[in-house]
């Protein structure tokens, strides 16, 4: 069985949404094929390898997420809009996905299939054009950035009226995680955060932990998860139909149309950082030849 | 006003969806946080229905649960043409409170491997899809040889009925259920007749039809 290298296996992995643990009720779910425990004690949360019960596990609470790790976790990136008073914080759903992780963050990164897959939400034709946009990755802060990034969106969020020119900055904090800022159609001084945070659960398949950050003071917390999943679940078979499975490293291996400028820079910092999980290296791994 | 308590990614919320859009009808929607909010188990919807299911449909007062019982009733109530749910006609009325039945157990399979998948259910994946593809041959069979009589829907009329919504969403959702098609080519086929019926509408995961391809 593949095992995660160092690099990633020393990151905080999302293992449940908060509320998916009750108290008095173990827990269970799978991280890099481990079946792990996660129970909700009287002194707090207790997460645990199925095979190993008594050796505790490092674990976070954070974002409305619980978090572990089969190594010595870094910090947890910050996402500080989170903690503005005035923000509605909510888990959009943890949804089972058979894809790799690194395939789901590149999904996300992709405003190209917007027109086609999520139609008249989050794109139209003839709207169709992915404008020239920024990439930086910071190899020492850990981040791929992507910046002004531009969409004509008919509906951009739950709160929206009609259709404008969307902009968005997008953040890879964590091999298996993105955060994206979007213009809030209700505040054109601010920016509404939607996060996905995918738990490995083995090399092809994932929970999709989605975060949402909105100002909206209108709509409910049901309108606002029923938006965010009326678009994961276009993507979902879109996501499930990815062949290979695994995301390809090597950037012969798919036409730089589908793989383009963020994608490449993702594929490039994960070969960097020598994530070997979920993906097919650049150099063949010694098993496969 | 129809009131609809729905769920974007049921399949059983969808045939309602699909039928009222196919009438031309106009509803209201009522979101219901099926998950991971739980909402169709809380007290309040409880009183609505004691199933603890979607979808719910409320018109006039009347409180409807089970989405084949809703087709019926909206076809009965709303459709001028009297052929979705022809009531005048008891052998079509039998056949297609049969596909009603076999509706209900593509939930029971189909549907719940795709729960147990994507939302966590606790059931048995492997017994579900396997208790999928049982179904699938049977109702591949069924259209193909209806194809051979030149029936082109579930049920014997020359035009569809409340049959072929009922059993239509968890059919074109069974890729996320684990299930593939590639051994159902005459299920195929039918998938795409329905998607070209006029004022066809899809749902999250459920594609619109391809271009036609003349024969
Ligand atoms: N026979 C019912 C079955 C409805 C049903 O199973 N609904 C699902 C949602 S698609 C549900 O509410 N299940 C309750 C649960 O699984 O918690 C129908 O066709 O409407
Ligand atoms: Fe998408």
């Amino acid at each position: 069985m593949n095992r995660p290298n160092p690099y990633l296996n020393d990151h905080w992995h999302v293992v449940a949404g908060n509320e998916a643990v009750a108290s008095g009720q173990p827990f269970r779910t799978v991280l890099f094929d481990v079946p792990i425990i996660i129970q909700r004690l009287a002194d707090g949360l207790r997460v645990t390898a199925a095979l190993a019960p008594e050796k505790p596990l490092p674990v976070l609470e954070r974002y409305g997420f619980i978090w572990t790790s089969l190594g010595t976790p870094m910090p947890l990136f910050e996402i500080p809009e989170y903690d503005e008073a005035d923000r509605r914080n909510m888990n959009a759903g943890s949804l089972g996905v058979a894809v790799s992780a690194p395939r789901a963050i590149e999904n996300f990164l992709d405003m190209g299939h917007f027109p086609y897959v999520h139609t008249d939400i989050l794109g139209a034709e003839p709207h169709t054009e992915v404008k020239e946009y920024d990439v930086e990755v910071s190899a020492e802060r850990g981040e791929v950035l992507a910046t002004r990034c531009r969409f004509f969106q008919p509906r951009a969020a739950t709160s929206s009226a009609g259709g404008q020119e969307v902009e968005y900055v997008y953040r890879v904090p964590h091999p298996y995680c993105s955060v994206l800022y979007k213009s809030c159609p209700s505040d054109e001084n601010r920016r509404d955060v939607i996060a996905i945070f995918c738990q490995p659960v083995g090399e092809e398949r994932i929970v999709a932990h989605m975060l949402q950050s909105l100002i909206d003071d209108v709509s409910t917390i049901t309108d606002m998860r029923r938006f965010q999943q009326t678009i994961f679940g276009q993507d979902k078979p879109i996501l499930e139909n990815q062949y290979p499975k695994k995301l390809p490293l090597d950037p012969r291996a798919e036409t730089p149309i589908r793989a383009d400028k963020s994608a490449i820079a993702y594929r490039r910092w994960l070969s960097q950082m020598g994530v070997n999980y979920g993906v097919i290296p650049l150099v063949p791994r010694v098993a496969d030849v | 006003m129809i009131t609809l308590y729905d769920f974007e990614l049921s399949g059983n919320c969808y045939k309602p969806r699909l039928l009222m859009s196919i009438l031309g009808l106009t509803y209201e929607t009522v979101p219901v946080d099926f998950y991971p909010g739980r909402e169709h188990k809380s007290e309040a919807f409880l009183k609505l229905n004691p199933f603890g299911e979607l979808p719910v449909l409320v018109d006039d007062g009347l409180v409807l649960r089970d989405s084949q019982a809703i087709l019926i009733y909206l076809a009965s109530k709303y459709d001028k043409t009297g052929q979705w749910y022809p009531l005048s006609d008891p052998a079509v009325l039998a056949e297609i409170a049969i596909w009603h039945d076999f509706a209900n157990r593509i939930t029971a399979t189909a549907s719940a491997a795709r729960l147990g998948l994507s939302m966590f259910y606790d059931v048995d994946i492997e017994a579900a899809q396997a208790g999928a593809h049982q179904l699938f041959r049977l109702l591949d069979e069924h259209l193909w040889f209806g194809e051979r009589e030149g029936r082109d829907w579930l049920c014997a009329p020359s035009h569809p009925t409340t049959a072929d919504i009922a059993c239509f969403p968890y059919v074109a959702l069974s890729e996320e259920a684990g299930v593939p098609r590639q051994d159902y080519p005459a299920i195929r086929r039918w998938l795409d007749r329905v998607k070209r019926i006029p004022g066809f509408t899809v749902m999250s995961g459920v594609f619109p039809a391809g271009p036609a391809i003349e024969a």
